[in-house]
């Protein structure tokens, strides 16, 4: 059916999700379950020096209880492999091997019993003595021990960046921003704390799991437990939701593992909330120090970008904060640099616009200051660095419509009724304030498979092992094999989340359209092209010899463009061969394109808000995002999408952080009660708008990705807004209201 | 959870004898001893539960008081006609807390008896005098911004989390007890207690002793009340601050005035200082500020909370000010 | 779900009748979930969520933090919402409780259930049963007309995707083809 992809079609899996049908992987029904869960270490650092099961093992319904002085030897995995983020679980693994504690939280033991409640009781009574030492909880108290971090960033590129002279161009430089942005640990929080179902039969290993690679997961699974990977199935068909925390294999998935081959059964085991805080990882806290120089008329001379975040004791990672500002802006000189500090916490991962998304806080954040100092419109003064080739490769853009996404968000918004002063506009108690940002995100795109099959019934299966957190991949992908094969929605059935199903990459980085809807969109393909040359060469077919390039598929129907009489159903041609079905399985993947182009998303944020004058209380009534996102597969379900980064960026600008205890190096608040999300009444009117944009180079389907460019900017817009509002210029998320008192 | 036996009651003699073993406790609403219990900071061996007990009616009193059964649930105070229109304060206290469904759980008795949600406290791992007295307060060395300021001590700074009882406090309700030593009627300005050297002592309520009803007096001009809730996000959040605030206004005179406030304090707390003030005084913002100054000069910030003396002050002033305007006094 | 294990373990610890006054320890209980009633053996520590998911298979009822703080275990008590994490299973025998599967009648969905699919009003799904069951409670409640009284009484229901505002136009959407349902 030519044209369903653009349309704003309902989800395919929406009545599995309304009627509570969907399975996610706590909801696997399987007989015979037992419960694991797990025990966490309570100390931030130092080693354990006993642990008394006895107790727990001796309570009604407990199956086993599995520690360091019992766990089965684990084996440490090497990588990268190609497309492999960084800190994949596994070189790094931290799971019943010895007494160490780096972090508090730290998985130490699993209990197992016949009822959850018995597991969850038992593990209450499971009695550990430590060797306490004082734990590093506070980066900024140990700052002179930051380091160069070892590994270089995911997209393959150096951390440590410079071009031209910085130091030079921020000395010739008439005007100059020199601040300071902070922002805190965020954790992923998605709505399903993270649940690993696992099941041994006949020295096979089925995982049912929360994730958002499930290839990986089974690599992981495979080598850290010794075995090979064809013993390992992972499936994961509904996640409820990840944000990035469900790209690497944690190590509870291998302590349930562990756990069911210890007790012969299968093994729930369902991270509490609390331990979602200290499980699978976190955006970390980064410390940015900017300065830009600039000449009088706005002309950027200098950038420099420094970058201070923790990493975990065990592991690196990078929060690529200054990828942006390598390339947002036409500036000739900018240095940036990475480094890291061991404290002792899990290892942060990627969430939500990772890097980005906080990067674009401070670049944004210090390009309105810079703004103000130079008494300059904020979007004049963008448009005055504008960066017409990508100014880090050097290369053109394969597309850009920044400028348009500007425009049109300025007009949509009524931008040029803003008065700049701050504090300008009060109504009763309520300040008001407008402000803007840009936001950014690299078009990114692996290697990924899929196999389609029609069958005789004229419907159609395609499968990839790709996973659907939420952004609604069973319905896009189902959008791309229809159109391709030319059937109708409801004829074609897409499958997911397995590793039985073709390679996928992981859900991640905004990649998943570009990197599994082609592979999709060239298996179905090659699906169609096979059962077209069965009909080309069948005496009996009317479509006999006729040329495949003048065929079109409509409605399940092969025919000639020229002669739509002239044809038949792919129905017909299965059942004349005998055949019940037909397939073909595809890759696809980026080629010499990525040497000729740079390819990023671009977007506007404006933002207005409404704060209290004296209480301080922020609400964002009114925002606006504007994208250059290449096409929109499904009109719909994209801006579900803009809009949860936005809702994201909102409890990152204004309510996110977790805190830390600086003498026990425990998480304080590590519930949704204390950490705060947004909930319904603080979301204003919330507007998107994508332009239309053609471009031909990033992938077959032209999509750039959407996943990050909702939320990379919104902060910095937020944040912007706060100080027109108010006048007071917080560098420091989340802007709670004890910080404008 | 620890293993518990469970025993529903139907009558005010059963619940007696079954609350006499000490380990037992009454289940109402259950929202806040059942989070408790699954953080293992309750360990019950046996739950009676009382809500069966013909405790849930909110009914006006012959002298004029509205008694209010300790099973009411919290959305049907809040949403009472009776209420709504004597005592806005309190129906607006109680829709500010929490969210619908907990209200439709949770009871008025319940929440008179809610626990602070201190980090520390809820952690079982970490010190805390009021669960484990003498073990120390990780919460003054450590994160504090939503600690109190007022009514501290040198074990505690806890932060009592109601709403409903931060306007139960301003009305002067009082509370009605059985208990194996007979009725006991108290003062809601007495039943919470401070927590000095005794924070794990929090409520005058003994163990084998039951809240049976709340009585609110009459207090004609809490018909101009008001509740500000000052939080981190629009709703579902506890107060940083709160203000229930109710004035008599007679000739621009403030004659008669109620203040006390929330998210500030170890225990419900009443602004008697700024009542001082306000009483006799001319409505004007000079003093409201010099009320809401008197109600903060006792304050004790710590490290992360020191902006909730200002932040009390300004809240304060707006809820004076919000209610001279219901009155048409625009200050 | 296979009831049968359960009682297997429960058959070790001591059983009384659930008459009032009498302690309780385990016991079979029978609730009446979506019109059908169950007979499930059951401690008293076990929640009306736990129950429902682990013991009744009925897992479109979700846990999303255990603590009231997310709303995602949201039921109809008595045509009532409440949430299922914060209660006993125990404290529920006789009363009529409706979960996110007894919406729909057979093939027909509820029309806030066909509100939501038509206006996106999720991402992961994760949230949607207690949005759901939550919208139904707050209908009956009748305290909410405007968009900002729709918000504020939904606000215990969080959605990390952030479809809220959708969620809102959904509501508003069924309000007039919902009735009052237990």
């Amino acid at each position: 059916m030519s044209g369903v992809i653009g349309k704003p079609v309902n989800r395919v899996d929406g009545v599995l999700k309304v009627t509570g049908v969907a399975h996610y992987s706590s909801d696997i029904p399987l007989t015979n379950i037992a419960y694991g869960v797990a025990i966490q270490s309570t100390i931030a650092h130092g080693r354990i020096t006993t642990i008394d099961t006895s107790a727990a093992e001796q309570l009604p319904g407990v199956l086993g209880v599995i520690t360091y002085l019992n766990a089965p030897k684990l084996y440490q995995i090497t990588f990268p492999q190609p497309g492999q983020p960084q800190s994949s679980a596994g070189n790094s693994l931290q799971l019943l091997q010895d007494e160490i504690i780096h972090h508090s939280g730290q998985h130490i033991g699993v209990v197992v019993a016949e009822t959850l409640e018995q597991a969850e009781h038992a593990a209450s009574l499971v009695q550990v003595t430590y060797e306490e030492q004082t734990p590093i909880a506070d980066m900024l108290s140990v700052e002179s021990q930051a380091f160069l971090p070892s590994k270089i960033d995911p997209l393959g590129k150096p951390l440590n960046y410079q071009r031209g002279d910085a130091e030079a161009g921020l000395k010739s430089a008439e005007v100059q921003i020199d601040q300071t942005y902070s922002t805190p640990t965020n954790n992923h929080n998605p709505l399903s704390p993270f649940a690993t179902i696992a099941v041994w039969q006949d020295e096979k290993l089925t995982v049912y799991d929360a994730t958002q690679w499930v290839h990986n997961v089974r690599m992981v699974l495979a080598s850290t437990l010794g075995i090979p990977v064809a013993k390992v199935r992972v499936i994961s068909h509904f996640v409820g939701g990840a944000f990035g925390c469900g790209l690497r294999a944690w190590s509870h998935i291998t302590l349930a593992a562990i756990a069911a081959r210890h007790v012969g059964r299968a093994v729930k085991l369902v991270l509490t909330r609390q331990q979602m805080y200290t499980s699978v990882g976190c955006r970390p806290q980064t410390y940015q120090k900017l300065r830009l120089g600039a000449t009088r008329d706005g002309k950027l001379t200098a950038i420099t970008h420094d970058n201070i975040s923790p990493t975990s004791p065990f592991d690196e990672f990078i929060e690529s904060t200054t990828a942006n500002s390598k390339v947002l802006y036409a500036c000739p000189n900018v240095t940036t640099t990475h480094r890291l500090i061991r404290v002792n916490a899990t290892t942060p991962t990627y969430m939500r616009g990772p890097g980005e998304s906080v990067g674009m806080f401070a670049l944004e954040s210090a390009m309105d200051e810079l703004a103000y100092t130079l008494d300059l419109d904020p979007i004049e003064l963008r448009l005055r660095n504008y960066a017409e080739i990508d100014p880090e490769s050097e290369l053109p853009w394969s597309s850009k419509s920044l400028r348009e996404c500007y425009q049109i968000g300025a007009e949509h918004f009524g931008w040029a009724k803003r008065n700049k002063i701050p504090r300008s506009m009060l109504y009763g108690n309520t300040l008001v304030g407008w402000g803007m940002a840009s936001a950014m995100y690299p078009v990114n795109r692996l290697p990924a498979s899929a196999i389609a099959r029609i069958m005789v019934d004229g419907s159609a299966l395609v499968q990839s092992g790709v996973t659907d957190i939420g952004p609604g991949t069973y319905t896009v992908m189902t959008q791309v094999a229809a159109e391709t094969l030319g059937l109708p929605i409801s004829q074609v059935q897409f499958e997911l989340g397995d590793t039985n199903m073709p390679d996928a990459p992981l859900q991640g980085g905004s990649m998943t359209m570009a990197s599994v809807g082609s592979a999709v969109q060239a298996a179905a393909n090659a699906v169609r092209g096979k059962i077209l040359a069965l009909a080309i060469a069948d005496e009996q077919s009317p479509l006999y010899n006729v040329n495949k390039e003048d065929i079109v598929a409509e409605d399940g129907r092969l025919f000639l463009r020229q002669q739509p009489s002239l044809g038949e159903t792919y129905s017909e041609i299965l059942g004349r061969n005998q055949m019940t079905q037909i397939e073909a399985e595809a890759s696809a993947m980026p080629g010499d394109e990525v040497k000729e182009f740079s390819m990023y998303s671009f977007g506007a944020k404006f933002a207005e808000v409404h704060v209290d004058m004296d209480l301080g209380m922020i609400r964002v009534a009114r925002f606006l995002g504007v994208y250059g996102a290449g096409r929109i597969i499904n009109a719909k379900t994209a801006r579900s999408q803009m809009l949860g980064g936005i809702i994201g960026g909102i409890g990152q600008a204004l309510q996110e952080e977790t805190v830390m205890d600086k003498n026990s190096g425990r998480i304080v608040n590590a519930n949704l009660g204390e950490y705060h999300i947004p909930v319904n009444a603080d979301i204003g009117t919330i507007e998107h708008i994508f332009v239309e944009e053609q471009d031909s180079h990033v992938n077959p389907l032209g999509a750039k990705g959407i996943g990050e460019i909702g939320i990379v900017g919104t902060a910095a817009a937020i944040a912007n807004a706060v100080y027109h509002a108010t006048g007071k210029r917080i560098r420091d998320l989340p802007i709670t209201l004890d910080k404008l008192m | 959870m620890n293993p518990f036996s469970y025993v529903l009651v139907t009558e005010m003699g059963m619940a007696a004898s079954a609350i006499a073993n000490p380990t037992a406790k009454f289940i109402a609403g259950g929202t806040n001893l059942l989070d408790l219990m699954k953080e293992g900071v309750e360990t019950p061996q046996q739950l009676v539960d009382i809500n069966h007990l013909p405790l849930e009616r909110v009914e006006v009193q012959a002298d004029g008081a509205v008694r209010i059964g300790a099973l009411a649930k919290n959305s049907d105070v809040a949403y009472h006609p009776v209420i709504q229109e004597r005592y806005p304060m309190l129906s607006q206290a109680i829709l500010a807390g929490a969210s619908a469904q907990l209200r439709n759980m949770a009871t008025v008795g319940g929440n008179l008896m809610q626990r602070t949600r201190c980090y520390y406290f809820n952690d079982t791992v970490s010190p805390c005098n009021k669960r484990v007295p003498g073990s120390g307060c990780p919460a003054i060395p450590g994160y504090n911004r939503i600690h109190a300021i007022l009514g501290t001590s040198e074990e505690c700074i806890a932060t009592h989390p109601s709403d409903m009882c931060i306007a139960l406090v301003a009305l002067d309700a009082v509370v009605h007890t059985q208990g194996p030593n007979g009725d006991r009627t108290i003062p809601i300005g007495d039943f919470h207690l401070l927590p000095g050297n005794t924070p794990h002592l929090e409520t005058l309520l003994e163990h084998e002793e039951m809240i049976v009803a709340v009585d609110i007096p009459p207090l004609p001009f809490a018909t101009q009340s008001h509740y500000l809730k000052v939080r981190d996000r629009t709703s579902y959040a506890f107060a940083l601050v709160s203000v229930a605030a109710a004035l008599e206004i007679k000739d621009s005179i403030i004659t008669n005035a109620r203040v006390a406030l929330g998210g500030v304090a170890t225990k419900p707390w009443r602004a008697s200082a700024a009542e001082s003030v306000l009483i006799g005084a001319a409505v004007t913002e000079e003093t409201f500020r010099t009320a809401a100054s008197a109600s903060v000069r006792d304050a004790r910030p710590q490290q992360y909370n020191q902006f909730k003396i200002e932040l009390a002050q300004r809240t304060i002033v707006r809820a004076l000010k919000q209610v001279a305007a219901m009155q048409g006094e625009v200050v | 779900m296979d009831i049968g294990k359960n009682q297997h373990m429960i058959s070790e610890i001591k059983v009384t009748s659930l008459t009032p006054g009498i302690p309780f320890y385990g016991d079979p209980i029978t609730l009446r979930v979506n019109g059908t009633e169950h007979t499930v053996y059951i401690e008293p520590r076990v929640t009306l969520l736990d129950a429902l998911r682990e013991r009744l298979g009925l897992t479109g009822t979700k846990k999303g933090c255990n603590h009231g703080q997310c709303g995602a275990c949201t039921v109809l008590v008595n045509g009532q919402r409440i949430n299922s994490c914060l209660t006993l299973a125990v404290m529920h025998i006789k009363q009529e409780i409706t979960t996110i599967e007894g919406l729909a009648k057979g093939n027909e969905l509820h029309p806030l259930q066909a509100a939501f699919i038509k206006h996106d009003a999720f991402q992961c799904g994760y949230c949607t049963s207690g949005q759901i069951c939550s919208a139904v409670g707050m209908l009956n409640e009748g305290h909410a007309t405007t968009d900002a009284q729709v918000q504020e009484l939904m606000s215990g229901n969080l959605c990390r995707c952030g479809a809220y505002p959708n969620i809102v136009a959904a509501i508003q959407e069924a309000r007039e083809q919902t009735r009052p349902c237990v």
